[in-house]
């Protein structure tokens, strides 16, 4: 009792405090200083149409790389946790038996899935998406593919190749834009090509595609590694 | 508070999921229940960002057509804070992942997931 009055006494308390917010929000009525450079010098700077694109990619370069790593860290310790007792159970699996629609509508479905990825992460810099949005759509693809057909079998060897080959490649493109251009991940190190088109933006397009495919295989390592945990129960 | 529009609508949408959240995060037992309610607090914060970023009459930061790309600071919404959340959704994603598979953990040791059932670190 003592405890959900504390619990009710702190949500009125920050529920005051979020009304004093509310009541004295207003609304922006122009762009901070530095949103206003990013957008008046976005396009001969970066190249790429999608504004948002050029601040996550090439402005804020750095915290993407971070962000990317947050995720591969994440990946590798759920990997860790999951594949302990990998070796002792993987005799007895329990086969779930499938439904025929699903497995038949899946195997249709998978490849145009996949192609939707990619085409969101080759055009990150140009429509909305990205190199994440485009991964997270690749991953859903497989997810589709571990739920729908009775044994599918997850190539982590392939993955982790994938995977490793598209962190590496981000890590050097940045360190190349060091000796190239003007600093660590700058996207001058290729031509800005013409503005609008899919050739544009410098290395913006290559780092996407190598974002997608990282993103991609490390969130189907993550759901292939809970779903051979399940089936070993 | 005159004409209230939709960036007023989605600030308080933003503090309702904040409040709904971390009155979940606090009272429910359910281990699967806390991680639901982390996951409806990060919404709420997300969508607080992105209402920061938010002008009104203005359009996404996405330069397709010719006139946009002139004066193109008077046109279009603040893009940091749509690259910010965008961050912040990976992240999150990351850390639920993480959560859920404390929580499968925690149910192979115990076969419970309720959180009164483990008492090993209480004080």
């Amino acid at each position: 009792m003592l405890r959900n009055s504390l619990i009710l006494i702190l949500i009125l308390g920050l529920a005051a405090i979020m009304l004093s917010i509310f009541v004295d929000y207003t609304p922006k009525e122009k762009l901070g200083p530095v949103a206003e450079h990013y957008a008046n010098n976005g396009k001969e700077e970066v190249g790429a149409a999608n504004l948002v694109t050029a601040v996550v990619v090439t402005y804020r370069g750095l915290d993407t790389l971070g962000e990317v790593s947050i995720l591969f860290l994440s990946a590798a310790i759920i990997g860790f946790f999951l594949k302990i007792r990998n070796e002792e159970h993987s005799k007895n699996q329990i086969v779930i038996r499938y439904s025929e629609i699903l497995g038949t509508g899946a195997k249709i479905l998978v490849p145009i899935i996949i192609l939707l990825g990619a085409y969101v992460f080759i055009n990150g810099h140009l429509t909305p998406g990205g190199g994440f949005q485009g991964g997270a759509i690749i991953a859903s693809a497989f997810v589709l593919m571990l739920i729908a057909l009775p044994r599918p079998a997850l190539n982590h060897r392939v993955l982790s190749i994938i995977e490793s080959f598209s962190g590496l490649s981000y890590v050097i493109i940045g360190l190349l834009g060091v000796f190239l251009a003007a600093g660590f991940l700058d996207n001058q190190i290729m031509s800005l090509g013409t503005f609008g088109t899919i050739l544009s933006a410098g290395a913006v397009p290559v780092i996407y595609i190598l974002i997608g495919l990282k993103v991609g295989t490390e969130l189907t390592g993550i759901i292939g590694n809970l779903k051979e945990i399940q089936n070993e129960e | 508070m005159q004409n209230i529009g939709i960036e007023q609508i989605s600030l308080a949408v933003g503090f309702i999921l904040l409040l709904i959240g971390i009155w979940g995060m606090l009272s429910q037992k359910n281990i699967l229940k806390i991680i639901v309610s982390f996951t409806i607090f990060e919404t709420g914060l997300n969508v607080i960002l992105v209402v920061i970023g938010y002008i009104r009459n203005k359009t996404a930061p996405i330069l397709d057509t010719t006139e946009l790309q002139t004066n193109t600071a008077e046109k279009i919404v603040d893009p940091i804070p749509q690259a910010l959340v965008l961050t912040s959704i990976v992240i999150g994603l990351g850390v639920t992942a993480l959560l859920l598979v404390y929580a499968l953990k925690m149910h192979k040791e115990k076969k419970s997931l309720l959180i009164n059932d483990y008492k090993d670190t209480k004080w």
